[in-house]
């Protein structure tokens, strides 16, 4: 029984570091490895999702419900950055760093000052169930359930819609996506958009679990973009190996030497994937292939 | 019978950069015709052909296409209008099936059926074959035959073909050549090509533009096409 609680608690370590490796790394995953835009607003876009999921849910909507509104705002509001701001830049992609890094510090002390430097939240609903001993949260398992389902959900996305085939022929060739009759403008901006959705889906899902400031999206950014430079420029190849490879280091770490030393052995790893595969997971697997 | 007019341009103007390319580019084009654009290396044959859809951004002068001035509309616009594109080098998309490049090929029109795709895989069998394949890892004839397929699904009325013969053996070259000649006998499809391969040129071509640093120097009927030496003359470095 010791034994199985012991593999139990690493499983649930694990899953639990891969669900927020995942659901931190998707939105920015979708909108580099799409589009190469680096979005140093991501984690804003993350904080959106989650305040709006906090105020909708306190106004009595269901949670379920008030998550897909902050997916759904956070999505609204990445559609109309792209239009003002990203769209005049895809020719400058350093310009776009330095853009959406302004567009973060705005946010950030936007909410701020509109908001206040803190926000009552929502608890952490369904408590929590004991195994072997230890106690566990059930909610845990709903977000790696999540963060499954959003793997799986993104990948019949891309493969199997008119929108989502026609978002990679943009990503591969777009002079030759926009000769065929591709309007390649409205498939950037949709793909911002969804990727900024996605943030938002990530903050909601997350808010029940975490204090209410607006700076909460600098949690989610050191995950996820160590998670997509492991995985390079391909979503599906890319984000779920390197989040697998990733949660490993991070939960072992975690649970032997806490916090901190989880942190510190996420940025040793992606030194050294960068030193072997610079282009990422997904680049080696694609030069293998091609 | 004189046909329509179906592309014209007057004074075509472009380039990269600031550097112009086109200088007045002046030539028509009649519905059902094959019309080759031949000359050196570098005298703008494959900018023309950039102009023409839109991915390259006229400078100056008009492009009219069916009637209507195109030369301000991007390229996905004028495609829809019913312009079909292959480039130099094909551009597929290297890590789609064969079968989803053809399924980007229908925003031309759209939406495409099942008989639009029986009709592309008749005159290309290689393609029903290889539906299922990556296209980065196809043959390059392969390749070009699906960069000519993915338009033709559309069924277009013009279709601009960049050097159909680059790097292909000179077998596949003559199909081609022989399918895309059938292809405008039975559908009425207007081909535009530019061209360096003197087989493919004599083949298929009822009559040819030479172009010179930048613009239409010469028009060549379909008489004069029998004569091997004039036409090497034009090619000549």
């Amino acid at each position: 029984m010791e034994i199985l609680g012991a593999v139990f608690a690493a499983v649930y370590q694990f899953g639990d570091a891969f669900a927020f490796l995942v659901l931190s790394a998707c939105g920015l995953a979708v909108i580099f490895g799409m589009m190469g835009v680096i979005n140093l607003a991501h984690g804003e876009f993350i904080m959106c999702g989650a305040y709006v999921t906090v105020m909708t849910n306190r106004l009595g909507v269901p949670l379920p419900v008030a998550i897909l509104a902050g997916a759904l705002v956070a999505g609204a509001v990445g559609v109309l950055v792209e239009r003002l701001v990203i769209r005049h830049l895809y020719s400058r992609p350093l310009d776009t760093i330095v853009a959406t890094w302004g567009i973060s510090l705005i946010a950030t002390q936007g909410t701020l000052i509109v908001l206040g430097s803190t926000m009552p939240g929502v608890g952490t609903p369904f408590g929590s169930f004991e195994f072997a001993g230890l106690s566990y949260s059930y909610y845990r398992i709903v977000l790696m359930l999540s963060a499954v389902a959003v793997l799986a959900i993104l990948y019949l996305f891309f493969t199997r819609t008119r929108f989502g085939v026609l978002a990679r022929a943009t990503i591969q060739v777009p002079s030759m996506a926009e000769a065929l009759g591709v309007d390649t403008r409205f498939i950037y901006a949709m793909t911002f958009g969804l990727g900024a959705a996605l943030a938002g889906l990530t903050g909601g899902l997350y808010a029940p679990t975490m204090t209410m400031v607006p700076t909460m999206g600098t949690t989610f950014i050191m995950e996820a973009f160590v998670t997509v430079v492991v995985g390079g420029a391909d979503v599906f190849l890319g984000t779920a190996p390197a989040a697998a490879v990733l949660a490993v280091v991070k939960a072992t770490l975690t649970s032997w030497y806490g916090q901190l030393f989880g942190q510190i052995g996420l940025l040793i790893a992606v030194i050294i994937v960068i030193r072997v595969l610079p282009r990422g997971i997904s680049g080696f697997i694609l030069r293998e292939r091609a | 019978m004189r046909r329509e007019v179906l592309l014209s341009t007057a004074g075509l103007r472009a380039g990269y950069g600031g550097k112009p390319i086109l200088q007045g580019v002046d030539l028509e084009v009649r519905e059902g015709e094959i019309v080759a654009v031949i000359g050196r290396n570098g005298v703008g044959k494959s900018t023309l052909m950039r102009a023409l859809i839109g991915l390259l951004p006229a400078t100056g002068g008009a492009i009219v296409f069916k009637g209507e001035s195109v030369e301000a509309l991007p390229a996905h616009k004028r495609a829809t209008l019913g312009i079909g594109y292959v480039p130099q080098g094909r551009d597929v998309f290297p890590r789609m099936s064969v079968e989803e490049n053809l399924k980007v090929g229908e925003s031309i029109r759209g939406s495409a059926t099942a008989a639009d795709y029986e009709r592309v895989f008749a005159s290309f069998p290689i393609l029903k074959e290889r539906r299922a394949q990556r296209a980065g890892t196809l043959s390059g004839g392969q390749q070009q035959q699906l960069a000519i397929g993915r338009v033709m699904i559309s069924s277009p009325q013009l279709v601009l073909l960049d050097e159909p013969s680059e790097g292909i053996q000179p077998s596949i070259v003559q199909d081609i050549a022989r399918t895309m000649m059938e292809i405008n006998r039975s559908t009425g499809v207007t081909i535009v090509f530019v061209e360096q391969n003197l087989d493919m040129i004599r083949t298929m071509a009822q009559r040819c533009y030479v172009m010179d640093k930048g613009r239409i120097v010469a028009a060549i009927d379909a008489h004069e096409l029998d004569n091997r030496e004039a036409i090497r003359r034009y090619l000549a470095v």
